[in-house]
């Protein structure tokens, strides 16, 4: 079982798409889900996530804590929208159908009831494709990506490296930690929070002082290897732009497409059931 | 007449951030093809003369220089960085911290990529220089998933992507195991006659980079070169004896001996080395003259393991039924190839980790509920680098640190804080603040800041990696003089001089297992323990056998011999 989100290695249609594409699909997917609140459009987008995320070979258990931790997000957004705007969906869709009537200006309305679930549809149509476009893409092909659509190289570089850093300082942390503690410096929960902070401090001043070192030799690094000479640059991991990325990018247009044309037909970004 | 690649002329350099400058009135040539290799001690600036090569100096670490430094042709100062690279490749001493690309594939293609080679050509030439190193099968590994040897074949293959006329090697040596030490040696050796590169090597571990074969050594001292001669030139005088540098050890046992050198015996190699009759005659007479070193009587079992396990991932033990005992006073050093499980034991013995099959014992008595805080009252454990261990930025505050939870008036801190500065030299910098101390300081200052609980037992790891010989010496006569205080000191090292000088006993480990648990004499005389424990033989076991003399006993003399010499 994984615990962070990082790239895994599967040989399937959507790694093989270059990491452009996955980038571009990914923002005309989610610009879709974004505009809309068509409940037909979102089921078939969510219907279509699921299946995008089974064409990429990866499987729930590479997911789940995410997945489980977004859903508590989502959870928290919606009673945050109904505790804020009760009546919102009513405000939308210009119909109240009262079911049980709490205190106040709170009760279950089933127009409220639809809006909660359109906009829990939109996150959840977005997460597979996210989670997809996380997991299945390199992330040096990523940062060839970027590049790919005009972002500079060095920008793209300092991403990947900053991401590919984590589990080193995340090991320096470890270690310093335990050494730490054998000087008798507690960091659990027994102290008060107080002197925690202050404890904490006796990891940090290390930790930021070894990753500084860590960056200095890695900057050295690349620059006595030519980083940054060129104005461009190659990347061997890059992959060719072939007919199905082209055909990946065709979907995503035609996806947005209809997102913003079925705006513009019926003239609201809404779908109301209820008149 | 070869080509001269590097030329540096009464060249000085001083950093901006300097009063002084670092290196002075350098004259310094070295021709296509040539091995050189610069030694030194720290701070003498070699260094900063690898760092004037590829254009670290001046353009990365700013300052100021005089005279003239021309490389291939070009005048150093007034290229860049970027142009310096095409003509000096650089592997630099951490391995781990130059690799850059994500797999093995994609770092070895780095210099490439940035000089935006297509991508078949990438392909087809990464490919090429992968499996001339041996690395096909690793080219979609993380180079951080591999052996210490196979690390520095990444390394190198992404500096030989390119075609260059020189290879310069900052301290190739330090973050390895004796034996992949060789390895990395032999394979600069095999790539310096396939590319006839002029390679320049600055290392402190002589011996170990000797073993190719060199032009010349040049020896640096306070930014001068103070000898610029070819090995057995160099080794028939006393330059690096009087620069602080270690000889390799059968010239010093050749000395000891009486055995006058010259350079047509061969000194280069111990491979290479000739003695006549008479030569042979005065090694063993000195032998025979020389007393050997006692053993210390056993005092009782300070700390004792019984049949430990461990496992980080199910099925797949990191540590296998360890059992050996430490004896109160004891100096023992526990050594093996990285990942051995030498650090995972020192992780058990803390209380890091929790031991899953054994026991450990402190004065018979089961340990395994006590608490990491607990046990630090009893095993103190310093890490390897002190720069990962010092939290304040005031000396007393760090040591001080480790009992402000406890329940002590400010006269009782003050007491003990005193009393482990002074142990460790250091009551005079009680006010310093650390970052004005040197590297071995503040090792110094590490270690006061565990005694300071007045542990009884030490655990360090590696605390001489990367030290010259001058720091090595330093460190570990200090570590001497705790032990005969009465602090037993369990080291984790894979230096086979710490071993052979400093250690009573040697627990060696290989694939999670103990296998040996002997003097490190007896070690170094069995070459078959030697080659499970990733070491490399001593040069003074080539000696003995040359002369004729029993290598186990030859050994034992010598060390005894130099331990007097340190003494005195």
């Amino acid at each position: 079982m994984t615990t962070s989100l990082s790239f895994i290695e599967k040989d399937s249609f959507i790694h093989n798409l270059t990491g452009s594409t996955k980038m571009v699909f990914f923002l005309l997917w989610s610009i879709a889900a974004m505009i809309t609140y068509d409940t037909r459009i979102l089921a078939v987008m969510l219907v279509a996530g699921i299946a995008i995320f089974r064409v990429s070979k990866l499987e729930w258990k590479d997911v789940k804590v995410a997945v489980n931790f977004m859903l508590v997000l989502i959870a928290m957004n919606m009673v945050g929208i109904y505790i804020f705007a009760p009546e919102q969906g009513v405000e939308i869709y210009g119909t109240r159908h009262e079911i049980v009537h709490f205190i106040g200006r709170y009760s279950i309305v089933t127009e409220q009831l639809f809006y909660l679930l359109n906009f829990t549809l939109k996150y959840l149509a977005v997460m597979p494709v996210a989670l997809v476009f996380i997991l299945a893409t390199n992330p040096s092909e990523f940062a060839a990506s970027l590049n790919g659509i005009g972002v500079n190289y060095k920008i793209g570089y300092a991403v990947s490296i900053a991401l590919r850093y984590i589990p080193d300082v995340q090991r320096d942390f470890h270690e310093i930690s335990q050494a730490q503690q054998a000087r008798g410096i507690d960091l659990s929960s027994k102290d008060s929070l107080v002197s925690r902070m202050k404890n904490s401090a006796a990891i940090l001043f290390p930790l930021v002082l070894s990753s500084l070192h860590r960056i200095e030799t890695i900057s050295n690094a690349m620059e006595l290897r030519g980083f940054g000479k060129k104005r461009k640059r190659t990347w061997i991991v890059q992959k060719n732009f072939r007919k199905q990325d082209f055909f990946v990018v065709v979907v995503a247009c035609v996806i947005l497409a209809i997102s913003v044309g079925m705006i513009t037909y019926t003239g609201s970004r809404y779908f109301n059931p209820f008149v | 007449m070869r080509e001269t690649l590097i030329s540096f002329e009464h060249y000085t350099f001083q950093y901006h951030v300097q009063s002084e400058p670092t290196l002075r009135d350098i004259n310094l040539q070295i021709k296509k093809g040539e091995r050189v290799i610069i030694v030194g001690s720290s701070g003498s600036g070699k260094s900063t003369l690898g760092h004037c090569l590829n254009g670290l100096n001046p353009f990365s670490y700013h300052g100021e220089s005089t005279g003239k430094l021309t490389i291939c042709g070009v005048e150093a100062k007034k290229s860049s960085i970027f142009e310096l690279s095409q003509y000096v490749g650089t592997v630099l001493q951490d391995t781990d911290g130059q690799f850059i690309g994500m797999t093995v594939l994609e770092d070895v293609a780095f210099a490439m990529e940035n000089d935006c080679v297509p991508k078949e050509e990438l392909i087809a030439r990464t490919e090429r220089e992968a499996s001339m190193l041996q690395l096909t099968e690793f080219l979609n590994h993380s180079p951080h998933q591999l052996s210490g040897g196979q690390k520095q074949r990444v390394s190198m293959a992404g500096v030989l992507v390119k075609k260059i006329p020189i290879l310069l090697f900052d301290e190739p040596l330090a973050n390895l195991d004796p034996a992949a030490g060789k390895e990395a040696i032999k394979l600069i050796d095999q790539i310096q006659k396939e590319t006839e590169a002029a390679v320049v090597i600055i290392e402190h571990r002589l011996e170990d980079a000797l073993y190719m074969g060199a032009d010349r050594i040049v020896l640096m001292e306070e930014g001068r070169i103070i000898a610029d001669l070819p090995p057995a030139e160099i080794f028939a005088k006393d330059y690096l004896v009087q620069a602080g540098i270690r000889e390799p050890l059968y010239i010093t046992a050749l000395k000891y001996a009486g055995v006058t050198l010259s350079p047509e015996m061969g000194l280069q190699r111990i491979e290479d080395l000739q003695l006549d009759e008479v030569q042979k005659e005065q090694v063993r007479l000195w032998f025979g003259q020389e007393e050997a070193g006692k053993s210390k009587e056993e005092k009782e079992i300070i700390l004792s393991v019984e049949n430990l396990g461990f496992g980080y991932k199910q099925g797949i033990s990191t540590l296998n039924d360890v059992s050996f005992e430490i004896h109160e006073g004891e100096m023992v050093s526990i050594v093996g190839k990285n990942g051995a499980g030498k650090s995972t034991l020192a992780k058990l013995l803390c209380g890091f980790q929790k031991a899953e099959d054994g026991v450990i014992r402190y004065r018979g008595r089961d340990i395994a509920t006590d608490t990491i805080k607990e046990r630090a009252k009893y095993i103190g454990y310093v890490m390897q680098n002190p720069n990962q261990m010092i939290s304040r930025p005031m000396i007393y505050d760090e040591v001080a640190l480790s009992l402000r939870g406890l329940e002590l008036s400010e006269e009782q801190m003050q007491e003990r804080v005193f009393k482990a500065l002074k142990i460790c030299g250091l009551y005079e910098y009680r006010n310093w603040p650390v970052q004005a101390l040197s590297y071995g300081q503040k090792k110094r200052v590490t270690i006061a800041s565990i005694l300071v609980q007045e542990p009884e037992i030490l655990i360090l790891d590696e605390p001489t990696a990367g030290q010259d010989f001058r720091h090595y010496t330093e460190i570990m006569e200090f570590l001497k003089e705790l032990n005969k205080q009465g602090i037993t000191v369990i080291i984790i090292t894979h230096d086979m001089h710490l071993m052979l000088e400093y250690a009573e006993r040697t627990i060696t480990f290989a694939e999670g297992r103990m296998i040996a648990d002997t003097t490190p004499v007896r070690l170094f005389a069995n070459t078959e323990m030697i080659e499970k424990a990733s070491l490399k033989e001593t040069s003074l076991f080539n000696l003995a056998n040359l002369c004729g003399i029993d290598p186990e006993a030859y050994i034992n003399t010598f060390i005894e011999r130099d331990r007097k010499e340190r003494e005195a």
